[in-house]
């Protein structure tokens, strides 16, 4: 398979696009030297491919992968997938062309390149997602809740089992405005949906109660003698703080 | 009163107590009720002080009757008082957890009138969330030292985990600041808990669906530096806790002095946060590193070095034991050594089974070589530039940058008097090599300069604050 140089493939952004891209590497012998989405910004001199999404191409790749290592192969690529790690295509896709070459074994070899660097992208994905299922906070409006938060990897679908289990018989939304996607959930079940743009509409005065007990309780919590403001942003890193009711 | 105002003041009244953690217990959600519990616990937020709030934790109330002289509520002490009706608390809980502020439920309560009254009151509360507002999320409930034992049975059926303060390591430092409690009146519901748990574990065995008892175990908690009892009697202490009453931790609290009284700490002086952090590392070596009690601290040495983390110290001082050899050591052996963790020494056994261990894999793996280099060979090799003279070890282990990390958690609490050298068996060091640790530190004490904190790293791989 040949290297060109300065061919990049554009998709759609989806996982199943992704995929597709793989499929077309293969199906033309093309190696690109970059994998990138219509919202990237394309360089100059650059030849760029656009790759449709076909479904049954995607489909293909991903048994394939299931067929030569196993499902964890499969899982590990959905989840390096809602990473942010930069580049996150060229590395999985260098990890399934591993993957190919030599099936089962490479799981032997997680500590090589470029499954390191794809485990540490894991790692802060499960992690926020961790962390999120603390930090979301829900408005309440009449019979429906809402929230937003602005995380840097997808992890709604990590969480949406966690919140699904936790208000079964509630409907609630979770709005993730870095990536677009929104979270509903009601009496049937929970679906992810692409949505472009959303903000929570102001609350009425029986929430507004609810949200200064918490702040009050937030303040009044912690022991004077022991301030320490450095293990407080440690644990709860700043860029999360916009969207937590007892910073407001 | 206003709910505002009770909150305030019941919260307010709460906050000396340590144990906030929501785990324990992995509980899936059921149609109809709010709510479940994940084992590992979830964190929803931090306050200024840096903990981690996880429940709503208030007090029942802090009309208490009891006159122990280290707590705000004593009975002798002018300040507002006030109750929540078991149903405002409930209300409360409830909305608080929709909302995704909290995890549960942290009561505890002052007594009121006497013991059974108010675990009866409190037990009110807790039932009214269970079964009139289907709560299904995580409870943990303080009990009353002195309750009878009918109400602390009922409460172990409708809570996740029960806990009874020791307050105080020894019978004499009770007698003197807490003399309406008794130790007999301590350790008795908690024999009471660990046996509930006990009988119940062997009924749940026979019948699946029987109602669970405390599922998430029991707690208790100790305050720290009241009182002169030495590191070695709260380390023993625990230790037993944890044998004879299966506990699942035992809680440090840095005395924060906020009562004049001469038999306590002056007001003035800082609470003891480095101890603190030292007990629970130590705490955590005899929970999960196979340490024993006696071999952190002894009745000739009975305080921890405060420089340097026990495992560390206790390394140092065995260097008999050391290098060990990461491609053969077993488990245990490979726990003992400085910078290598439960996960790492689990990852050493996994990987060397397929793979050549390298130090540049070690360090993948997540061993901190910066500590491991000194007590480890990898095929018979040290790594590079490594002396393994125990001074040269401690030389490198408490590098000057480590130092001021180390005072940066909290330098008020050195005393120069208080660094400590290690055992005398490591003959060549004497106080001169730890004069740098000594110098460096009137500049790190001016609380100004160094944003305090950092104190627990937890940097994750990828370089972002987690
Ligand atoms: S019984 Fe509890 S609340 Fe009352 S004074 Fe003693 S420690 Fe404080």
């Amino acid at each position: 398979m040949k290297e060109e140089v300065n061919l990049v493939y554009i998709y759609d952004g989806s996982l199943e696009g992704f995929l597709c891209c793989v499929y077309s590497s293969y199906a033309y012998k093309q190696m690109p030297s970059r994998i990138a989405t219509t919202r990237g910004q394309s360089q100059l001199f650059e030849d760029t491919e656009w790759i449709k999404t076909d479904f049954s191409h995607a489909g293909k790749v991903y048994d394939s992968i299931g067929l030569k290592v196993g499902p964890e192969a499969q899982d590990y690529v959905r989840e390096a997938f809602l990473t942010c790690m930069p580049d996150k295509e060229m590395l999985i896709f260098r990890f399934i062309r591993m993957a190919y070459r030599h099936g089962r074994k490479i799981l032997g070899c997680l500590t090589d390149e470029p499954m390191c660097t794809i485990n540490k992208g894991i790692l802060h994905l499960k992690r926020e997602a961790h962390l999120l299922m603390g930090l979301i906070r829900f408005h309440v409006y009449d019979k429906v809740m809402v929230a937003c938060i602005t995380p840097k990897n997808q992890v709604l679908p990590l969480i949406a089992n966690h919140f699904a289990d936790r208000y079964p018989g509630e409907v609630f939304m979770i709005y993730d405005k870095t990536h677009h996607m929104a979270l509903v959930h009601n009496h049937e079940g929970c679906v992810l949906t692409a949505m472009e743009a959303f903000d929570l509409p102001p609350v009425d005065d029986s929430e507004k109660v609810y949200q200064l007990l918490w702040q009050r309780f937030h303040e009044t919590i912690a022991i004077e003698e022991r301030r320490n403001p450095g293990c407080q942003m440690n644990m709860m890193p700043k860029r999360y703080w916009k969207n937590l009711t007892e910073f407001q | 009163m206003d709910i505002y105002e009770k909150l305030t003041i019941l919260s307010d009244a709460a906050k000396y107590d340590v144990a906030c953690t929501s785990s324990g217990v992995n509980r899936s959600g059921r149609p109809g009720m709010t709510g479940n519990a994940t084992a590992a616990g979830i964190c929803h937020s931090f306050a200024a002080d840096g903990r981690c709030i996880s429940l709503l934790k208030v007090l029942m109330s802090n009309a208490c009757v009891y006159d122990c002289k280290y707590c705000v509520n004593r009975v002798s002490r002018d300040t507002p008082r006030t109750s929540f009706a078991p149903r405002e608390l409930a209300d409360l809980t409830m909305a608080f957890y929709r909302r995704n502020y909290i995890e549960g439920l942290f009561l505890s309560s002052g007594v009121l009138r006497d013991p059974d009254y108010t675990m009866e009151h409190m037990l009110e509360a807790i039932t009214l969330l269970r079964e009139e507002y289907r709560f299904n999320g995580y409870i943990h409930v303080k009990t009353i030292p002195g309750a009878g034992e009918e109400l602390v049975r009922r409460m172990g059926f409708v809570v996740d985990r029960m806990s009874v303060n020791i307050e105080l390591p020894t019978e004499s430092g009770l007698a003197l600041l807490a003399p309406q409690k008794s130790a007999s009146a301590i350790m008795r519901p908690m024999a009471q808990i660990s046996q509930g748990v006990t009988q119940n574990r062997s009924e749940l065995a026979l019948y699946r669906h029987a109602p669970k008892f405390a599922p998430a175990g029991q707690s208790t908690q100790m305050i720290v530096g009241a009182t002169p009892e030495s590191d070695y009697q709260i380390l023993r202490l625990s230790q037993g806790l944890y044998r004879t009453y299966q506990l699942k931790r035992v809680f440090f609290s840095a005395y924060t002095p906020i009562v004049e009284d001469n038999h306590l700490p002056s007001v003035r002086s800082a609470p003891p946060l480095l101890r603190e952090h030292r007990l629970y590392q130590a705490d955590w070596l005899m929970r999960f590193y196979g340490f024993k009690a006696e071999e952190l601290v002894s009745p000739d040495r009975p305080n921890m070095n405060l420089a340097i983390d026990p495992k560390c110290h206790w390394a140092v001082n065995h260097m008999e034991e050391f290098p060990v050899e990461v491609l053969t050591a077993p488990y245990g052996v490979l726990l003992r050594v400085p910078g290598i963790g439960v996960k790492s020494a689990q990852r050493i056994i996994e990987t060397r089974a397929h793979t050549r261990l390298t130090f540049e894999g070690l360090k993948k793996i997540g061993v901190v070589l910066k500590r491991a280099r000194y007590f480890i060979t990898c095929a018979g090799r040290t790594d590079e530039y490594v002396i393994m003279e125990p001074d040269a070890v401690l030389q490198g282990l408490l590098s000057l940058r480590e130092i001021e990390k180390r005072t940066k958690i909290d330098s008020r609490q050195i005393q120069i008097g208080e660094l400590g050298l290690p055992e005398p068996k490591i003959t060549k060091i004497d106080t001169d090599d730890f004069r740098f640790l000594t110098e460096g530190y009137p500049q790190a004490a001016l609380p100004a300069p160094v944003p305090r904190g950092a104190s627990y790293e937890r940097r994750s791989e990828f370089g972002i604050y987690i």
